[in-house]
């Protein structure tokens, strides 16, 4: 506990260091620099931690705050598994900055605030209050708002960080409200009283719901994501890859804290309701990816598929603890918490790789990209698997939570509420489905932006990144495949968790296997072995390859491209992104999205080009915010006349409150 | 005992993987064969595939200019992924090394693993056909892949296991029996088989009419070995699948562990006639159907994932009741 705070107290003043950039020569090295050695020694002391019991708490309290209350701060196995997330990360992404970053028009803008950033995140996980929790959440959520402004120049920025800003402060609002709940039924702010009153039903569904729209709204679920895709894509990229890598975890660590923890005994329809939303909110958001051209919103996009998956988790996780069957809700639990670490890591290879993708080219959109692999080898490889990670292939780490997510699935039949059966098929479907979206969307990324020939000037003139840039894609992408092939090392960290937020181990009940297998005792004698599978690919391949170039020919010609007999000259009549989507188009998104095709096809003779447009609208938008603005809009107009009474009509006004609240509190007692 | 058992395992493993590699070319070869029969020609000899592969592996590669080390490493990964998916289906014995390795959704993750990357060898060099045949291949399989996953969904309901070899063993004991899911799956899954091995009426596998193809079209820059290797994929893929649904769903004559050498040979024979009848079936239906056009193969796979859903509601709302 000690170090983490000392490293957060650290990471406060390399803040102040920032904003003292102008007096200080080299404050761009000492922050980056800096925040890589705190992050590091914070996600060390988590691991080494994690790796041991795990099962002590820590608190620490703090002499400041309210006067009656004092900084409360707790380090427990379920933060752990969230700091190491986030530190991990924040550590990667402050040497990817120390490259990327001195390419920033404004440095002042980003220097200050990315620490303070990674301090705020951290802070909400340690918090062990609700006074602490908001101040941390609201810290964090007004940091992360100043770093969406960095580049304010550009007006879509601007509007970006608006929207950002809004949903923020009603995500906020949502949580202060959830935790006077709570607060009131135990009489303290305190989380430890918090835990030791559980509220009744009513009051605790409703801070379940307000929580489930606070850490929402945050999270990027469907509806709320809408603010997502506009804010990652505004940041740099190393921000970029915070924000969406862990930023949104940091509201999934609420939304666990607050429903596994705090709440008392959960009720089955909350995790009804998390696991329905999440399905919506990974298939909407994979198929919101797949129809981007910028690669940033792309990847922004992704991840509220990936919170989807996640929060699926969660929700399988609640209804199962709910209904009795814990060693099936850590199942889920573990599931939900691997990936959030997978996601953390492979969402830090891709947006790292499209911030070196932009630095070398100057292009964001897909289709002025292409051919990359040639240039940029090392970045092209890592993202390589970056792209087979999160596409949840095997032997890498997405697979494993994806493989545990499913086996949880399956045991859908032995929950007694008829709905929650046939919830489970659709939910599976719907797993599945964005699944095998995820896949098609990251071919097409990587297909369009790394393979083929050269669509533009800039892609054509790439060169490789530099060390440090490249380093900080590289250890993600190792990790990837190190927890993929021997996942029960991740897996034991987040036991201790599990036993916290689920009472019981996955491995609990038996059924261990050894390091090498998977072989949760819930999941009826299933079994899979990402180690025995990446050997047995190994010596397979190289079987295969020590055959071929021992009996087959083995000279390569090289020549022009075949393509049927016709060799075209001009780069663009490859394939592009949105001719690669266009049959997914056809098939998903055409009731989803109103997505409309025109072509607008000269008559013969005529000599002007021909020209094909595609409309397509966030339905979010459409449906949900666009009535919603307009009725805050005619609420201000109306609540606008109250500015020019006379004092008469005040005090009138002010008398007929009086008798509201008299008649209200009559009626109360 | 127990090392002799592993020791058997790990033989029979073996036997499997030579066995499927041997078997897959004359299991295309026999389906060509039917088809022209059926169509009133005489057809090439069942051994053209053989011939064609090892001419294949005799001549040189024609790279394209721009061909990357992805284009180059795929078929390799691809024949990989897809051999081992088929060293994992009970073929004539359960008793297999690699079991506890991998269940079903591991094996349709294999699956996934080849087509995603022969879908970026198809955008490696820069073609129109390639990309075409990739942006359909992957449109496809989103459909496709979650069907089948509903489909070992509604097995692993009823079997309470997503292990091939337990799953059989559980079908062999016919503690099953008729049911209406079953045939609900089993029909999602031979949709789901025909899109996947790219045959009629969603792929042709004989065109080379540009604008009709989707696997063809993905792999046309490949020469040489490389195209041997992602031929002899795709032949050992329609293996694969004949397998898997001769092992769910008919798994007589499959030997189980512990059991003599008459059972296994019983198990190789009936195995060898179950391809062969399922190539029968497979010439007759393609001799049957036409061809779909491209934007109906949503509506096609689209039925697959319905009835497997379908089926699978039936069994959730069924157990336990």
């Amino acid at each position: 506990m000690a170090s983490i705070s000392l490293c957060i107290a650290a990471m406060l003043l390399l803040g102040i260091v920032g904003m003292a950039r102008s007096w200080l020569g080299r404050a761009h090295e000492v922050v980056h620099g800096g925040m890589a050695l705190v992050c590091g020694a914070a996600a060390l002391t988590v691991l080494v931690r994690l790796a041991g019991d795990g099962t002590d708490v820590e608190i620490l309290a703090l002499p400041v705050g309210l006067p009656w209350l004092r900084a409360n701060l707790r380090l427990d196995a379920l933060s752990a598994v969230f700091l190491l997330a986030v530190n991990l990360v924040g550590c990667l992404s402050a040497v990817f900055g120390w490259s990327y970053a001195r390419h920033e028009a404004e440095p002042g803008r980003v220097l200050p605030f990315f620490p303070l950033f990674i301090a705020g995140m951290n802070l909400v996980l340690v918090a062990d209050d609700a006074f602490v929790f908001l101040m941390a959440w609201e810290f964090m959520s007004l940091s992360s708002w100043l770093l969406v402004l960095a580049s304010h120049r550009e007006e879509e920025t601007r509007r970006a960080a608006y929207v950002y800003l809004v949903m923020a402060s009603f995500g906020t609002a949502c949580l202060l409200l959830a935790f006077g709940i709570l607060a009131g039924q135990a009489g303290g702010y305190g989380f430890e009283a918090i835990r030791a009153h559980p509220p009744g039903a009513v009051p605790a569904s409703v801070a379940a719901l307000l929580v489930l729209l606070g850490a929402g709204s945050k999270a990027g679920l469907v509806p709320l994501h809408v603010w997502l895709p506009l804010a990652h894509p505004a940041a740099p990229s190393h921000i970029s890859a915070l924000m969406s890598g862990v930023m949104t975890k940091v509201a999934i660590y609420g939304l666990i804290r607050v429903l596994f923890d705090l709440v008392g005994e959960p009720l089955w329809w909350w995790g009804a309701v998390l696991a329905v939303l999440g399905a919506v909110t990974a298939v909407a958001g994979v198929l919101y990816a797949l129809m981007q051209d910028d690669v940033k919103k792309l990847l922004a996009y992704s991840t509220v598929e990936n919170i989807g998956v996640i929060v699926i988790g969660l929700g399988l996780a609640l209804v199962f603890k709910s209904s009795g069957v814990p060693a099936l809700a850590a199942l889920a639990m573990t599931a939900a918490m691997l990936h959030v670490l997978n996601h953390g890591l492979f969402k830090s290879i891709l947006f790292f790789g499209a911030g070196a993708v932009l630095t070398a080219t100057g292009e964001r959109d897909l289709d002025r990209l292409g051919g990359l692999i040639h240039r940029m080898p090392a970045t092209a490889l890592f993202c390589l698997v970056g792209a087979a990670a999160i596409s949840a292939l095997p032997p890498l780490n997405g697979f494993v939570a994806e493989w545990m997510l499913f086996q949880a699935v399956l045991n859908g039949p032995l929950l007694e509420q008829w709905e929650l059966k046939i919830g489970f098929a659709v939910i599976g479907a719907l797993l599945a489905l964005s699944a095998a979206l995820a896949a098609a969307c990251f071919v097409r990324f990587y297909g369009i932006a790394f393979l083929g020939r050269a669509r533009s000037p800039g892609a054509a003139q790439a060169r490789e990144v530099d060390a440090v840039m490249l380093s900080a894609i590289a250890v993600p992408a190792v990790l990837c495949v190190v927890v993929g092939v021997l996942p029960k090392l991740a897996i034991a960290m987040i036991e201790p968790a599990n036993r916290l937020t689920t009472g019981e181990g996955m491995f609990d009940a038996g059924g261990h296997g050894g390091w090498v297998w998977l072989a949760p005792a819930s999941a009826f004698g299933n079994s899979y072995s990402g180690f025995m599978m990446f050997m047995t690919i190994l010596i397979l391949t190289i079987l295969a390859v020590f055959m071929i170039h021992r009996y087959a020919s083995n000279r390569v010609r090289r020549s022009i491209p075949w393509a049927c007999g016709f060799t075209d000259p001009a780069p663009l009549g490859q394939y592009s992104a949105s001719s690669f989507a266009q049959p997914l188009r056809r098939v998903f998104a055409g009731q989803i999205f109103g997505a409309r095709e025109t072509v607008d096809m000269p008559a013969p003779g005529e000599t002007r080009p021909a020209r094909f447009t595609l409309e397509m609208r966030d339905p979010a938008w459409d449906r949900l915010f666009t009535p919603v603005v307009r009725l805050v809009g005619w609420l201000a107009d109306r609540i606008d006349g109250l500015q020019f009474l006379t004092i008469r009509q005040y005090l009138s006004l002010m008398f007929f409150a009086l008798v509201l609240l008299l008649v209200m509190v009559a009626v109360s007692q | 005992m127990i090392f002799v058992q592993a020791l058997l395992a790990g033989i029979f493993q073996v036997v499997q993987m030579l066995l499927v590699l041997a078997l897959a070319p004359g299991l295309t070869g026999l389906v060509r064969v039917l088809k022209a029969r059926l169509l009133g020609r005489r057809g090439p000899p069942l051994v053209q595939p053989y011939r064609d592969l090892s001419r294949l592996l005799r001549k040189d590669v024609v790279l394209a200019e721009n061909a990357s080390w992805l284009f180059r490493v795929t078929p390799y990964l691809v024949f990989t992924a897809i051999w081992l998916a088929a060293a994992l289906v009970p073929t004539f014995t359960t008793a297999l090394a690699l079991t506890a390795t991998a269940d079903l959704i591991a094996l349709v993750a294999l699956l996934a693993s080849a087509r995603f990357f022969l879908a970026l060898a198809g955008m490696d060099v820069g073609t129109s056909f390639g990309g075409l045949g990739s942006s359909r291949e992957m449109m496809i399989a989103t459909l496709a892949e979650p069907a089948m996953l509903m489909v070992i969904f509604s097995i692993a309901i009823l079997v309470r296991t997503t292990s091939l070899s337990l799953i059989v063993d559980f079908m062999l004991a016919g503690g099953v029996g008729l049911r209406v899911s079953l045939g609900l799956a089993l029909i999602s899954l031979l949709m789901v088989a025909i899109a996947e091995n790219a045959r009629i009426p969603v792929d042709n596998p004989a065109t080379h009419l540009e604008l009709t193809m989707v696997h063809e079209a993905m792999v046309l820059e490949y020469s040489g070995r490389h195209l041997a290797l992602i031929e002899a994929a795709s032949m050992l893929k329609l293996v694969l699948y004949m397998a898997l649904i001769a092992c769910i769903f008919l798994p007589w004559g499959i030997s189980e562990p512990g059991e003599g050498p008459l059972d296994l040979a019983i198990g190789l024979v009936t195995f060898v006639l179950k391809l062969a009848s399922g190539a029968v079936l497979l010439a007759l239906f393609e001799t049957g159907v036409a061809k779909m056009r491209v934007f109906r193969y949503g509506e096609f796979l689209g039925g697959a994932l319905l009835l497997s859903l379908l089926g699978a509601i039936f069994l959730y709302v069924s157990t336990g009741l």
